[in-house]
């Protein structure tokens, strides 16, 4: 509405009502903008920088805080003090052990969602243009529906009882079933089920603007189908592949239901941590602190990507 | 390459070759290609016979949709036949992918790899035919000397023009020196000016590698002025081959005449016909000498249409056709008289403007007279 | 005569690494689904075909409460996401850069960045710090927390639809003595609908699928049916939860075609 008006308004006022006219559609603008911003700080942005402020107090016994100043929540983040002697200081095993396997899993997550998201990418962007919008709909449909489910899904088919031990048994190949869920293979497993369709849907985006005359190209100077996919492929869709890593890490590592789940509250990782201390933990600082952590985490892995997607120019855009 | 003695003795003796009929670099048997099934099938090659020389540049000619192109891609391996053969140097090169046949190709769009600078777009194929480095950077600069780029060697794509890209995709086909070159309309993305000055450049390269050439193009022009001979192409099928003189002056049939430059049809009836020569009546009672395509023999009495070129007629005193000028268009070097003829019909004629003279004007009444040679009989 | 034909688009391994990816991708799903018909109380072992556990699950009165909870709050928070973001992308699209637009298409879509834990967390401190002070414990927390959550899917359609629409159509209205009121709706809006409707369908979504915030938001007795089925995967499950988990598959499925459909229509 606001910008229709401004047009048309901007069209028929004289040059000297411009400046009047830009300031009204400025207004009508941030009034139309007014009630999502207000919902998105109060909701969203504003309780980020309370999180911030919440590591810095001192816990209260039952949970909460109390409003004294401390840098206690972050020292514990890193570090442990010694039960019977707080002077003693040392490095805080259990949490790094912790964030160890929560990069690692995330790590591993996006190798694997990489490993088979882009065969999967291809082969759906080089299906016909009449089904391709079908494949597309195919592999985003496990993605849209309940996250729960599909978690609960994976875990029933890798139970000890679950299809999987069930064929395998029933083939002969093992005697015992095999104790899959409650490890990380489990929380593995179920992370790549989850988020794969996010490494696709931007492989595929990248892959669709692939000129085929380039592989032909290739083709014609002698290059077998292995090098065309090394030399040629390859760094032209790099940043799909990009940009789907950061799509499948930043969840990944923040991922709460898939460890709780799959993971069987024994493999916790940064997520289950941070909901450990506002729960029995009792330590909201620490937990805010953590919650913190994870942030920057996060927007490390964004901001190397915006850097990195920023310096190498579209190649394909040529 | 030009520089090496034993070269341009071989580019000589190759060129000679094609002159003299010269040896098969492609044969070309019976290639069919249908594409899609059933109901919607679509022929885009349809029993395609051709001969292509050792050391000629070869056109193919004709309208988009022709089949020129699918022609073009089959023989770099892109496409595979629905039935026929094609055999390069004696091969037959059935089965074989684009990676292992010894053409390389030029493409419409140049398809230059976005991500690697002007001298290792060149360096790709020798490259991936696993040369070791030295030959490489060796024949890289070489290559980049013979299209005149090396200081743009560094350059990626998108930051040289579309003529350097051009000559960049040039230098990468024939880098690796395959037995032929493949040109899919290489120039129509070019300005005017641009695609002049590459067409002579590519016969200045053709003439120095002395590889063979076939070049795609819709450019009637672009093809006679470059080719060493020219086969037009319509609807899937071949129509003529023959050189760019032959084209020109003795089409086979219509259509041939029609894509080839401005021309005149007249419909004739045959008087007498030996061999490759008939005498044939005008619409005007006239009766006039006509060559004949080969293999056709008119049968006397039997009505055809024969063609005349706009520049093998002029206005005369006394003459075969009779009309009134509906319209003089000017030219500067020349004038192009539309003539209504009194026995029905149009007939454009090319008039050469003189210091001094005047051309007829709209209304005028004009006697036409056509060259001696300059009647042609068209296949049916 | 007839080749094998050389494509240019196959590497050997990618078809089958291919169908293997789509296998894995159903197999759980389809295995759930299977189950939830089974006779038997196993999830492994099948017993027959039976609606036994529909039925079970239709006539327990807890999982009427929570899934009715999650319906309503998924519709309340999807309708309100989307008109706060449909007034957001009028104001942001079609226009010449404005001071502070970097900045609001970051708000806008922050809660695609921060991971749900970070996100819940900081609800939990700020809504625990509110109820304490004015001692509401209603349902308002979690529809605002999820109605903030899904603004930027709501936004990204609606925006997409707009940037693609045709100005002159608008202009053509107000040349026909239209106020802006009226070419807003009578040629804005309707153009626009498929856009706004793509965007309740996948605001819709995700409320459904949200469970981290939810578990940090809710107070006693406001579980939704992910919050629950959480809870519930602690203990020995049986096909009910099969069929209950099938239903809301189904209602998923049916909202993303109905999107799918809507924003493939060009305008």
């Amino acid at each position: 509405m606001t910008t229709v008006r401004e047009r048309l308004q901007a069209d028929a006022a004289p040059p000297d009502a411009e400046a009047a006219a830009a300031l009204a559609a400025g207004r009508r603008r941030w009034l139309l903008l007014a009630p999502a911003l207000v919902v998105l700080v109060l909701a969203a942005s504003g309780p980020l920088l309370v999180v911030l402020a919440y590591s810095f107090l001192t816990p209260g016994t039952f949970g909460g805080v109390r409003w004294e100043l401390s840098a206690e929540g972050w020292f514990r983040v890193f570090f442990a003090r010694d039960i019977f002697d707080p002077e003693t200081v040392r490095l805080n095993h259990a949490h790094a052990s912790i964030f160890w396997r929560s990069v690692s899993l995330a790590f591993q997550t996006t190798v694997i969602c990489a490993l088979l998201g882009f065969p999967t990418a291809w082969f759906i962007a080089n299906r016909p243009e009449r089904t391709r919008a079908v494949w597309l709909f195919v592999i985003t449909i496990p993605f849209w529906t309940n996250l729960l489910i599909r978690t609960f899904a994976i875990q029933e088919v890798i139970r000890n009882e679950g299809l999987v031990n069930s064929v395998l048994m029933a083939l002969g190949l093992i005697q015992a079933p095999i104790q899959m869920l409650y490890t990380d293979f489990a929380i593995l497993v179920g992370m790549a089920y989850v988020f794969l369709p996010l490494m696709v849907l931007p492989l595929y985006a990248a892959m669709d603007r692939l000129d085929p005359r380039l592989l032909e190209a290739a083709y014609d100077l002698y290059a077998s189908r292995v090098r065309v996919l090394w030399h040629v492929v390859l760094p032209l869709v790099k940043p799909g592949l990009i940009a789907g890593s950061i799509l499948v890490f930043i969840p990944s590592i923040g991922a709460y239901v898939t460890p709780r789940v799959l993971g069987g509250g024994r493999n916790l990782m940064l997520a289950n941590l941070i909901e450990l201390q506002f729960g029995q933990g009792r330590n909201w600082p620490l937990g805010a602190a953590l919650a913190v952590t994870l942030l920057v985490i996060v927007l490390f892995a964004l901001f190397v990507y915006l850097r990195f997607a920023s310096k190498d120019e579209d190649p394909r855009r040529a | 390459m030009a520089a090496d003695g034993t070269a341009d003795v071989e580019t000589r003796a190759r060129r000679d070759g094609a002159a003299a009929g010269g040896t098969a670099e492609i044969e070309i048997v019976g290639l069919t290609k249908v594409f899609g099934r059933g109901s919607e099938a679509a022929r885009a090659l349809d029993e395609v016979n051709l001969t292509v020389r050792r050391g000629e540049f070869f056109t193919l000619l004709g309208p988009s949709g022709c089949g020129k192109t699918t022609l073009l891609r089959m023989i770099a391996g892109f496409e595979q036949p629905t039935r026929g053969a094609i055999r390069i140097d004696g091969r037959d090169v059935a089965g074989l992918g684009p990676n292992r046949r010894p053409v390389n190709t030029v493409f419409q769009s140049y398809a230059l790899f976005p991500h690697m600078t002007a001298a290792e777009n060149i360096g790709f194929g020798l490259r991936m035919l696993g040369r070791p480095r030295r030959e490489v950077e060796a024949k890289v600069a070489e290559m980049l000397r013979l299209v005149r780029m090396e200081p743009m060697a560094n350059r990626r794509p998108a930051a040289i023009s579309g003529g350097q890209q051009q000559r960049v995709a040039l230098a990468r086909a024939l880098a690796p020196r395959p037995r032929v070159l493949l040109l899919d309309e290489p120039l129509s993305a070019l300005d005017l000016k641009l695609r002049k000055e590459m067409q002579g450049e590519l016969k200045r390269l053709q003439a120095e590698t002395g590889i063979t050439f076939v070049f795609v193009t819709h450019d009637q022009e672009e093809a006679l002025t470059m080719s060493d001979r020219i086969a037009v192409m319509d609807r899937g099928r071949i129509l003529q081959v023959g050189s760019p003189r032959a084209i020109y002056d003795r089409p086979a049939d219509r259509f041939v005449a029609d894509f080839i430059g401005d021309t005149n049809f007249l419909e004739a009836v045959v008087v007498r016909s030996v061999g490759d020569a008939a005498t044939v009546r005008l619409p005007s009672g006239a009766v006039r000498a006509a060559s004949v395509p080969e293999g056709l023999a008119p049968v006397a009495g039997g009505r055809v249409t024969v063609v005349v070129r706009p520049e093998h007629a002029a206005l005369a005193e006394d003459g075969e056709l009779v009309g009134v000028v509906e319209e003089a268009v000017y030219f500067g070097t020349d004038t192009h008289l539309h003539v209504r003829l009194d026995t029905g019909g149009r007939f454009t004629l090319r008039r050469q403007n003189m210091a001094g003279d005047h051309a007829p004007e709209p209304g005028a009444a004009v006697t036409i007279r056509i060259a001696e040679s300059g009647l042609r009989v068209l296949r049916p | 005569m007839r080749e094998r034909g050389f494509s240019i688009a196959r590497i050997p391994g990618f078809g089958v690494v291919a169908a293997l990816t789509f296998f894995l991708l159903y197999l759980p799903i389809v295995t759930l689904v299977v189950f939830s018909f089974n006779e038997a109380a196993s999830l492994s072992r099948w017993g027959g075909f039976s609606l036994h556990w529909y039925e079970t699950a239709f006539r327990n009165a807890q999982v009427r409460d929570v899934a009715w909870r999650s319906l309503w709050l998924a519709t309340v928070a999807a309708g309100l996401a989307t008109t706060l973001a449909t007034m957001a992308a009028l104001a942001t699209t079609r226009t010449s850069r404005f001071k502070g637009q970097t900045m609001i298409y970051a708000l806008i879509n922050q809660p695609l960045m921060v991971p749900e834990i970070v996100t819940g967390v900081a609800l939990l401190i700020v809504f625990a710090a509110i109820r304490v002070q004015t001692g509401y414990y209603g349902m308002g927390y979690l529809v605002l927390a999820h109605t903030a959550f899904c603004i930027p899917f709501a936004y990204l359609p609606i925006r997409a639809r707009l940037e693609t629409m045709d100005l002159t159509l608008e202009r053509a209205a107000a040349d026909l003595y239209a106020s802006p009121w009226q070419v807003f709706r009578t040629v804005t809006l309707p153009l626009l609908l498929p856009g706004i409707v793509a965007g309740f369908m996948l605001a819709f979504v995700i409320s459904l699928d949200t469970v981290v915030i939810t578990e940090f938001v809710k107070a006693a007795g406001q579980d939704t049916l992910p919050t629950w089925m959480l809870g519930q995967l602690r203990r020995q499950v049986t096909p009910e939860l099969n069929a209950i988990a099938t239903v809301f598959l189904m209602l998923s499925v049916l909202a993303v075609t109905v999107f799918f459909i809507l924003s493939r229509r060009r305008p």
